[in-house]
């Protein structure tokens, strides 16, 4: 994560504070296959300075800094070079960015000078580089022109950097996604050691102008901790727990919330397992059936399990009365693919796993990541009243979707 | 990586991106053919400088990009320099770019070269588009050549004072490589960096903050005048920016402010002196710790930033409250924090990291979130150890069941490493809380018999540690490890079980000899670490027990002896000489005893982030656990607080220098969504300030009638935006935008029906079926040039209306007051209005909790009267005038506000102008901070503090220049020496019959008949006299009531009008000397038609 080495004691006279002196992107085979100074050039060979990655999507982004910055600072500022680039190329990974290095190295000109963030907004950047589509590089083959805007993005001066001036859309729609997850450790006997769930609001906002808009909750009292998007105002939220903002244009998350009390998490499904392995004959059984617990009434989709087998199973020889699964044998995980989840018949898979001879049978049972999505709910009750828009006249077409998914969503064994 | 290696790959890799590429016939030409590396690369370039050299745009941009590709693969093109920079000038902006990238990268390398576009870059810097200004600063101060260093200088200088704070920003940003580039600079720099410090714009509030913090973060003076402004802008900064100010503030919090702790200190650490001595408890929470208000205000407004999207500040806001705050409420960060570890998990180690230095000192913290941190088995190993970390820092008598339940879980993990943590942190809770000791070193040797090896010798070596800190019975636990140690195969468990037994001999003498016996027959093939100890038992058992082992340890010794290891030879020689007593024996022989069998300290066990508490939390100094370059050392709070009216704002900044923008002063001229309710309270502040006096007593309303203010500024920022907008582009998309909202159409909110509602959540997807919209409807005042001038009046007619209908959205509105301010809101606000309103922020800021102490209203009489200080001709080229602003003062509440108007009417600029020797010498003036530089036809406005002991005796004091001195003199008007109070005409009554006799003065005066109305009084009296009117139902007789400056005693006037045109006038008060120059003066003033 951070690697020290020792400050070059030459350069030592001048304590150059900057920021992030330089960005390297090193795919997962090791080569550099992008390199960005903002100072004057360092040698890729032997870097006398601190190290800070972060990995994304099979990348690592790599800066490098020379004195003290606040680590935070830093990983904060790569994830948000990682999620531009996504937000640009659809995906973050070195065959989208070996395609668009020019862009790719336009944009971390006009995200950081001298080592310190300049402008981070999607919003802002994308008036300045244009993100690339088919139509315009056809156009812009045909007729020589660019992708570089040539003023300056307005979001830049006005206090709501984040949006641009000049919004038009001949439908104008405002949606909002009710996300949740759920994390939880349940033990070997069924009891939850540990539940919370954490929420985001996704919003997909396409509406012209400057709208001003306002979320209200019919229980805010629920929502334990929050986080949001810098156009929410605080002060508005504190005194009447009312969400008021001007929306960034597209895609944005608007809050993360989390809902701590444990007693109020609802467990959507029951797990009944045995998995066993044996001294004599080097073979062990499994044996899992899934159940629904406090689904509210709704469908539970997309039901999946997931355990990392001990290093020792060989095989395994299983029958899924529902969906399907699959044994890596390279990284020993076995996934069982369900998809919905069947009140009537419950979902069962049985058989046995088959474990290398001579070596003692595995210390401890593996444990099982479950993943599922129920549409339509957000499991912790939450419910959005209303969204009111001022500052525009037209009437937008507004709508909210609540979604509940297993996060971190652990059965030890 | 050899370097022909390097240069291979990225070939390979640089074809690959060219194939990706429009493929245009120049690079078809060479893609696929094989070239040797380097003619190949030649070639390329040959080909590159061609296409730069037409005098077509499209190969030229083809070319660029190229280059740009082969920069960002880090090859080299600085051979291209030629060709690249000669395009510095053109017109194409993407292709102004690309060669501003190229400059940027190479400048260094070809300093001659590069000079050749500096003449490019001036002239943009005078560009009228604030973009291009802006863009050609951002070069010109990358290039990094030491020659343009004037060049650069002036260029920051000039846009430090731009009209565009974008381009202020860059300067900023700009400061900053100068100074990388030459630290020479510095003075100059540092001169650019207090005037940015003093911007109020947002955008240029964290870059230049960044800038100082990298050229002179030991200039902490710069920051004084600058503190408040800071923490009001705080929540609108960019987050960036928003980072580098908490930690600057952080600083500056803990070398200004004094601590916080010293109560708490008591409660938390030393639970024994709470109960030893009440009464010295009593004592300390007599003389209570009294928090700094702008030491408050830091915390205050760095609160709501707990609820930022970016992790790094809200770790910064951590830090802050655990660096700054008094203990108890350090807590409020926890839930935040905790919050935290949901995110990527880079941001988890780090966060995680502070945690477990957090948790040290403060379990409590954290306590509550504890299962927060439970393991999960697809977390990474280093989260997990942290995680464990902190679960047993977090462990006390009352939880640590549950803990070592979870730790069970955790020891059978798959991830060894983990594993061995855990058992590692099971021996801290056992030496932490000795109720589970014993459970716990139980559990341990359960272990023992693990099928692990790692597990096995993690629990030897722990038990080691946890038998070393118990000295008292355990030999049954030594001798079920001598039972398992022919099981155990690590090297370190086998070494920590002989040295158990060699330290433990005594107690389990039976078994020892025979351990060393099998030992002997193994000797030759342990490892190393093994036969160490096994010398060590040996001669530890020579000396107790020396009957049985004399021949096994002379066998051992002789098998070292000949060990292929020279430390094991060497200890074994060692020993020897040590316990075989020989007639050569050194004099040591005699202490062999003491030397191995020494009562050995127990190891403490403890947590490794236990050192980390010197480094301030966040820190990339806190992650690595050593000092990284550049660290700077959190100093420790000052036992006295420095003066704290430093930070009190005396400059009031012209405004006509900055355009308005974000910050306080933006509202004033924004065009506005909510203007009703934003004009009214402009208004509402305004009035209260200058005609009742007695309804801003205290500061503290003004205050918070600020930060209503700022709210709802924020609410108006989209509208502001366009408005602050056009008024510096004047584009033409503006005006349109804010034509459109001058049109007014309203509609009413329809109500949403249960059945819509219900509806719409069953569908999920569907849509929220209530459609309510409200009409945004501002009226701009600033363009009242502009066509919808007219329009205006009934605009905000029906928006008083509408606001009337949506009472729910907006309660801070109160209804009444609309019809109150009906009449002046249509009006646009006079501009003497707009400035005092704001001058008024200003003071509501800096008075906060000063004047409310002192009960003594701000009387704020808008006719002051200037006089001459210093003529410009005796002072040579310096003028100065003084009045009295007739606001408490802050220094000192014992001395008169006295403001300064200094200006430069020479041809040069004056500098140091500061204040110098006073007689009477102990005469108490609170000087102004010494201003470096006035330029000539500048003038400034300082504000200082004098103390005239109630006296009109001229305070006389030299005002310097660097050059020369200037002998003034002060002389208060006796009116000036009052302060208003405020007082019920009862009070009033009261006070006034304990003052007669000797302290009453009284004149019959003859009032002028167009004199007499309350409203005239009222005036006359007021302006000369800094009394408060106290209110009278009494239509003839007019009350004022005072205080003297210095001595605070009541200065009392009464006017009883009997029987017109004579009144009799009264003046009360102990001052006999005030009170008849006061009647005199009075006189005067009533009596003038």
């Amino acid at each position: 994560m951070v690697d020290a080495e020792q400050s070059d004691l030459c350069r030592a006279h001048i304590v150059a504070a900057e920021m992030i002196h330089s960005l390297f992107l090193i795919n997962n085979t090791g080569d550099i296959f992008l390199e960005k100074h903002w100072k004057s050039v360092i040698s890729r060979s032997t870097p006398h300075h601190y190290l800070i990655s972060v990995y994304r999507g099979k990348l690592f982004l790599l800066s490098v800094i020379q004195s003290e910055v606040p680590p935070l600072f830093v990983i904060e500022f790569l994830h948000r070079v990682a999620d531009t680039i996504q937000d640009y190329f659809g995906e973050c990974t070195e065959n989208v960015i070996k395609d668009n290095v020019v862009i790719v190295y336009e944009l971390l000109e006009e995200m950081l000078d001298n080592g310190f963030p300049l402008a981070t907004e999607s919003n802002v950047l994308k008036e300045m580089i244009r993100p690339p589509n088919i139509l315009r590089s056809v156009v812009n083959t045909l007729t020589g022109s660019s992708n570089v805007g040539d003023t300056l993005p307005t979001g830049q001066l006005s206090n709501v950097p984040w949006r641009r001036v000049g919004v038009k859309y001949t439908n104008n729609e405002a949606y909002f996604d009710v996300i949740e997850e759920i994390d939880a450790i349940i033990d070997k006997s069924g009891t939850t050691v540990f539940a919370e769930i954490q929420g985001v609001i996704e919003a997909c906002v396409r509406l012209s102008g400057m709208p001003d808009l306002t979320l209200s909750f019919m229980n805010p009292r629920l929502l334990d901790d929050v986080s949001f998007h810098p156009c929410v105002r605080f002060k508005r939220w504190e005194a009447e727990h009312v969400l008021s903002f001007i929306p960034p244009d597209g895609n944005f998350n608007l809050m993360t919330y989390h809902v701590n009390s444990q007693n109020l998490v609802a467990i959507p499904v029951y797990v009944k397992q045995n998995i066993s392995f044996f001294d004599s004959g080097s073979c062990g059984r499994l044996d899992i059936t899934i159940g629904p617990k406090q689904t509210m009434g709704k469908t539970v989709e997309c039901l999946s399990v997931t355990i990392p087998m001990p290093k020792t199973v060989l095989n395994a020889n299983l029958t899924a009365t529902h969906g399907s699964y699959t044994f890596d044998l390279a990284t020993k995980v076995l996934i069982w693919d369900i998809g919905k989840l069947n009140p009537q018949k419950l979902p069962n898979l049985k058989g046995t796993l088959s474990i290398q001879s001579g070596v003692p049978k595995p210390e401890e049972n593996p444990s099982l990541s479950i993943g599922l999505k129920i549409q339509q709910l957000a499991i912790s009750g939450l419910k959005v009243n209303r969204l009111d828009m001022y500052g525009e006249k037209y009437k937008p077409f507004k709508g909210v979707k609540y979604l509940t998914k297993a996060g971190k969503f652990l059965v030890r064994t | 990586m050899s370097s022909a290696a390097l240069y291979n790959d990225q070939t390979g890799v640089e074809t690959a991106v060219d194939a990706g590429q429009e493929s245009t016939p120049s690079t078809s030409n060479n893609s696929g053919a094989a070239f040797g590396l380097f003619s190949a690369d030649f070639k390329k370039n040959e080909d590159l400088k061609e296409m730069l050299e037409s005098n077509k745009e499209s190969p030229k941009l083809e070319a660029m990009k190229r280059i740009v590709g082969l920069i960002a693969k880090g090859k080299n093109a600085s051979e291209l320099f030629p060709a690249v920079v000669k395009n510095v000038a053109s017109k194409n902006i993407e292709l102004k770019k690309l060669v501003y990238v190229y400059l940027v990268r190479y400048a260094e390398e070809q300093q001659d070269l590069a000079l050749l576009s500096i003449s490019t870059f001036q002239r943009a810097l005078k560009d009228p588009n604030q973009f291009i200004r802006a863009s050609a600063l951002r070069v010109l101060s990358s290039i990094r050549v030491p020659i343009i260093v004037p060049i650069m200088m002036l260029a920051i200088k000039e846009a430090a004072s731009d009209l565009s704070p974008y381009v202020r920003k860059t300067s900023a940003h700009a400061i900053q490589k100068l100074f990388s580039l030459d630290p020479d600079q510095k003075e100059q720099l540092i001169e650019v960096i207090e005037k940015l410090l003093k911007d109020k714009s947002t955008l240029v509030a964290g870059s230049v903050v960044m800038a100082f913090e990298e050229v002179c973060p030991d200039r902490i003076d710069l920051i004084h005048k600058n503190y408040r402004k800071l923490c009001n802008l705080l929540v609108d900064v960019e987050e960036w920016g928003q980072v580098v100010i908490i930690s600057m503030l952080t600083r500056y919090a803990r070398t200004q402010f004094t601590s916080p702790w010293k109560g708490d200190a008591l409660d938390e650490n030393s639970e024994k002196a709470f109960y030893e001595s009440d009464a010295e408890r009593n004592q300390a929470e007599t003389n209570t710790y009294i928090m700094d208000p702008d030491h408050r205000l830091l915390l205050r407004n760095t609160k709501p930033l707990l609820q930022s999207r970016n992790t790094a500040v809200v770790m910064s806001v951590g830090q802050l409250y655990w660096h700054l705050a008094p203990k108890h409420e350090v807590s409020l960060v926890t839930k935040s924090l905790v919050r935290l570890l949901r995110s990527h998990r880079e941001v988890q180690f780090i966060v995680l990291q502070n945690i477990a230095t957090m948790s040290i000192q403060r379990k409590g913290m954290f306590e509550p979130y504890m299962k927060s941190f439970y393991v999960r088995s697809t977390d990474p190993t280093h989260i997990k150890t942290l995680k464990l970390e902190i679960l047993t820092n977090l462990a006390n008598e009352a939880n640590i069941s549950t803990i070592l339940r979870e730790f069970q879980t955790y020891v059978k993990s798959q991830d060894k490493a983990f594993a061995a943590a855990t058992i590692q942190a099971i021996g801290r809770c056992a030496t932490n809380i000795s109720e589970v000791a014993d459970t716990c070193l139980n559990g341990l040797v359960l272990l023992l018999s693990n099928r692990d090896e790692t597990v096995v010798a993690e629990s030897v070596v722990v038990i080691k540690k946890l038998l070393q800190t118990q000295p008292s019975e355990h030999s049954e636990i030594i001798k079920h490890m001598a039972k398992l140690f022919d099981n155990i195969t690590v090297p370190m468990a086998r070494a920590s079980i002989l040295w158990l037994m060699g330290e433990y001999c005594e107690k389990v003498p039976k078994i020892a000899p025979d351990v060393l016996r099998k030992m002997a027959k193994s000797f030759t093939a342990e490892e190393d670490i093994v036969k160490l100890q096994i010398v060590n038992l040996a001669a530890k058992l020579y000396l107790t027990n020396s009957k049985q082992t004399k021949l096994l340890t002379q066998y051992i010794l002789n098998l070292g002896k000949y060990d292929q290891n020279y430390d094991i030879r060497d200890r074994t020689r060692f020993i020897r000489q040590l316990i075989v007593p020989s007639e050569k024996s050194s004099a040591l022989n005699k202490y062999a005893r003491r030397i191995l069998l020494a009562a050995k300290p127990a190891p403490v066990l403890e947590s490794a982030f236990k050192d980390r508490e010197r480094f301030q939390l966040g820190t990339l100094s806190h992650s690595l656990n050593t000092k990284a370059a550049g660290y700077q050392e959190l100093s420790d709070w000052p036992s006295v607080a420095p003066d704290t009216a430093v930070r009190n704002v005396e400059i009031i900044e012209p405004v006509n220098e900055i355009v308005p923008k974000a910050g306080k002063s933006k509202h004033l001229k924004s065009d506005k969504f909510y203007s009703d309710e934003e004009e009214e309270k402009e208004e509402r502040s305004d009035s209260s300030s200058s005609e009742d006096g007695s309804s801003s007593s205290s500061s503290s309303s003004e205050e918070s009638e600020d930060e209503s203010q700022e709210e709802s500024s924020k609410h108006s920022s989209a509208s502001e935006n366009t408005s602050s907008e056009s008024e510096q582009n004047s584009s033409d998309s503006e005006s349109d935008s804010k034509q459109k909202k001058t049109k007014k159409t309203q509609k009413k909110k329809k109500a949403k029906t249960a059945a819509a509602q219900s509806d719409s959540d069953e569908n999920g997807n569907g849509v929220e079926a209530s459609s309510s919209s409200m009409e945004s409807s501002s009226a701009s005042e600033t363009d009242s040039d502009s066509d919808t001038d007219e329009d205006m009046k009934p605009a905000q007619n029906n928006i008083r209306e509408k606001s009337k209908l949506q009472v729910k959205p907006k309660k801070e509105v109160s209804l009444l007051d609309l019809d109150d301010f009906s009449q002046t809101s249509t009006n646009a606000p006079k501009p003497s209005v707009v400035s005092h309103s704001l001058l008024s922020d200003l003071e509501g800021l800096s008075l906060s909790n000063i004047s409310s102490a002192m009960q003594v209203t701000t009387s704020t009489f808008s006719q002051v009267k200037d006089y001459d200080l210093l003529h410009h001709m005796s002072g040579k080229g310096l003028a100065a005038k003084y009045h009295f602003p007739r606001q408490p003062c802050l220094y000192q509440p014992c001395m008169v506000t006295v403001q300064l108007v200094l200006s430069n009417t020479s041809d040069h600029s004056l500098e140091e102008i500061h204040i110098g020797e006073r007689s009477p010498a102990s005469l108490n003036i609170h000087c102004f901070n010494t201003i470096e530089r006035l330029e000539p036809g500048a003038s400034v406005t300082v504000s200082m503090g004098i103390d005239f002991s109630d006296s009109t005796q001229a305070a006389n004091f030299q005002l310097c220049t660097k050059t020369d001195q200037f002998n003034v003199s002060i002389q208060p008007a006796v009116g000036e020496l009052l302060m208003p109070s405020t007082m019920t005409e009862e009070d009033f009554c009261k006070e006034q019959s304990k003052l007669l006799g000797m302290n009453e003065t009284s004149a019959t005066i003859t009032v002028p008949t167009a004199n007499i109305s309350r409203l005239a009084i009222n005036k006359e009296i007021l302006s000369v006299a800094n009394v408060g009117a106290v209110p009278s139902n009494q239509s003839d007789v007019h009350r004022f009531a005072g205080k003297a400056v210095s001595s605070g005693s009541l200065v009392l006037v009464s006017l009883s009008l009997q029987q017109s045109p004579t009144a009799l006038l009264t003046v009360n008060t102990e001052k006999s000397v005030m009170a008849s120059m006061l009647l005199r003066v009075l006189t005067q003033a009533l009596t003038a038609a």
